[in-house]
């Protein structure tokens, strides 16, 4: 399926979205509106929207500590999650899970995790169910260069191979595992290649480019569709931000994420591609569109009324 | 007269029944066909102990073989559980919990209440609790304490074959993750089980026997070895209620403390270790809410803290039986 402009235009608004409100995020935390720990996800946007831009809402995603993007590009709504962000009722979890378990079941969003690795296991369960249930639809786990080394993520691949699932495991590896950087910890120079070891196709791409994760996912999905098993996907790129907010990013070269926004920005590179087929206005507008999303998330985040105290002791369970 | 079936066979009659009943029903774990993938037969061992046999005959897909990798299927049943099936998994034994128990209590347990309540995990993990088979600290123990320490998780222990069953169906049908602990020394117990299904719902304690003087609360096996304590204890003329709470999360707070308040005196048993066990916790329940009720201090007959020996002479002090019941209840009874 070849990429309609409309689709161009689709992806183009996950990622902007994506990074605005990433960027907002930034400022609105340094601010001291938002508690807890928050892991940014701007910088990687290609991959959230090149992944999910392959899904529709009957397929699931598991996600990351970082997992803003993720969420937007499976198409949670921003503005429960900037009130989740913010610990507000009206947010996505009604202030019970932040940044770290933002999870919608109703868009295949099956949550962030603060659990490195934690989400590929889930993500073989949900593959197993549309398998059983015959719905067609995959299962998506994301995960970092530093899930890349947990027995979770390498039992899950197992796994979902023994058991042929509709399972795609997509490792985002943006160099560091919070402060240690991929080159030490990971033990191999490419992720992708460890699928050999668990019977699966896997391929390395340009995390930077959309069109790359795009075209590397719209096969391993068609395969998983087909009922031709799990593959992986390693997506290299960088993140423009610290592990967390608050981090000082002094394990990295001066000047380097300088040198990432000005080289490698994936909404530059976009742009320039589809420079021929769609005008800059277009984009323009749409960039509009989004700050002007996201302010009002902000604000209605901000003016949102907090739990009340009785919500403290709510869906601990179902029956008790 | 109600026919009579082995706990096990209670077990497997469960699963049979709700497999057939419900088609979100699966069954998962280690060798619970047994052979898949082998030269010889399928449903080689239906088990390690055999309690899932021929259910493989019967529902084909929705029974499976796992690898020897449980982080990776006991949370593939956390995953399927959130979309739309209900997964019984299989653990072997409880002791194997530690390698996979990110996806129990940092997953399951967790999903509906960081969620914001969207969430349903409708798991069950069945696994083999208790010492008595000379198979050592890695394959004996009790560790329904540490799951019951966790809010967002039941936690079921059945005494007899009837409890197994009406248990396991209202497990399978509870919309809520259970930890259904079965203890390996009464896979034998026979006992009458209906044979039309039922349920037992959790959080409501059986009163396994009456009694005026003194109250005995005990899970599992230390049911039956109570009940051989009570027997003697009577013909001294002492009177022993004893309680089983037969699921720990939920507790049935009321029945243990109505008890207390009739008798004045309880004993806890309890297989697991004695620290922030059932035990400390009953205890510490009743002395917060029964404290003018009692008439002597509260007796806990548990093993001793240290980890399941493997020397028969060993084991046999360290699980505690009925001898140790009696000697604890005639303490108390004779405390002025």
């Amino acid at each position: 399926m070849a990429l309609s402009r409309e689709d161009l235009l689709e992806a183009y608004r996950r990622m902007k979205t994506i990074r605005e409100f990433e960027e907002r995020v930034h400022v609105e935390f340094a601010k001291g509106g938002i508690p807890g720990f928050v892991h940014l996800y701007a910088g990687e946007e290609a991959s959230a929207a090149g992944v999910c831009m392959n899904l529709t809402d009957d397929d699931k995603i598991a996600s990351t500590h970082r997992g803003h993007g993720h969420c937007i590009g499976k198409g949670v709504d921003v503005h429960g999650m900037m009130a989740e962000i913010f610990g507000k009722r009206t947010g996505t979890c009604r202030g019970k899970g932040g940044s770290m378990h933002i999870a919608d079941l109703d868009t295949g969003m099956l949550g962030a995790n603060g659990i490195v690795g934690g989400g590929p296991p889930l993500v073989c369960g949900a593959a197993l169910a549309a398998k059983l249930k015959r719905t067609g639809g995959v299962a998506v786990a994301f995960f970092g260069d530093g899930a890349s080394n947990q027995g979770t993520t390498f039992e899950a691949m197992n796994l979902a191979t023994v058991w042929r699932l509709p399972a795609i495991f997509v490792a985002e590896n943006n160099g560091y595992a919070e402060a240690t950087a991929a080159k030490f910890s990971v033990s191999c120079e490419d992720i992708s290649t460890r699928a050999a070891g668990f019977g699966m196709p896997g391929v390395t791409v340009d995390g930077h480019d959309f069109f790359a994760v795009y075209e590397a996912m719209r096969e391993a999905v068609d395969r998983a569709r087909n009922g031709g098993g799990p593959s992986l996907i390693e997506a290299k790129l960088d993140r423009f931000f610290g592990h967390f907010e608050g981090d000082n990013q002094n394990y990295r070269a001066p000047d380097e994420v300088k040198r990432i926004r000005a080289e490698k920005d994936c909404l530059q590179r976009f742009r320039a591609r589809v420079a021929s087929d769609i005008a800059a206005a277009e984009l323009d507008a749409i960039d509009a569109d989004v700050r002007k999303l996201i302010d009002d998330a902000v604000a209605q985040a901000i003016a949102a009324p907090d739990p009340l105290p009785e919500d403290l002791t709510t869906d601990v369970y179902i029956r008790y | 007269m109600a026919r009579k079936i082995l706990f096990q066979q209670a077990i497997n009659e469960a699963l049979d029944q709700e497999m057939a009943r419900d088609s979100n029903v699966i069954v998962m774990g280690e060798d619970v066909i047994g052979g898949t993938g082998a030269d010889g037969e399928m449903d080689a061992w239906g088990g390690v102990l055999g309690v899932t046999k021929g259910l493989y005959g019967k529902y084909g897909e929705r029974i499976m073989d796992t690898p020897i990798s449980e982080s990776a299927f006991v949370g593939a049943a956390v995953g399927a559980a959130a979309c739309g099936l209900r997964p019984v998994c299989e653990l072997m034994f409880i002791d194997f919990l530690g390698v996979c128990f990110d996806q129990i209590y940092n997953q399951a347990a967790k999903f509906r209440y960081m969620f914001g309540g969207k969430a349903k995990t409708p798991i069950v993990i069945r696994t083999m609790i208790g010492a008595g088979f000379r198979a050592a600290a890695q394959h004996s123990q009790c560790l329904y304490p540490v799951f019951t320490h966790i809010p967002g998780l039941k936690v079921v222990i059945p005494s007899s074959p009837y409890e197994a069953k009406g248990l396991l169906i209202q497990a399978i049908r509870d919309d809520d993750p259970v930890i259904f602990c079965e203890h390996k020394a009464l896979y034998a117990m026979e006992g009458e089980v209906p044979e039309e299904s039922y349920t037992i719902p959790f959080g409501e304690a059986n009163v396994v026997r009456e009694g005026s003087d003194v109250t005995i609360v005990a899970l599992a096996r230390m049911v039956g070895f109570a009940e051989k304590a009570a027997a003697a204890l009577a013909k001294d003329g002492i009177s022993c209620e004893i309680i089983d709470p037969r699921t720990t999360s939920p507790l049935d707070e009321d029945t243990i403390l109505e008890s207390v308040e009739n008798t004045g005196r309880l004993v806890v048993v309890d297989e697991a270790s004695p620290r922030c066990g059932m035990a400390a916790d009953i205890a510490a329940l009743v002395a917060q809410k029964a404290f003018g009720a009692l008439e002597a201090p509260i007796e806990l007959v548990t093993p001793p803290h240290t980890p399941v020996p493997f020397s028969g002479v060993l084991e046999d002090l360290y699980i505690p039986g009925p001898a140790r019941i009696e000697a604890a209840v005639r303490r108390i009874a004779e405390y002025a």
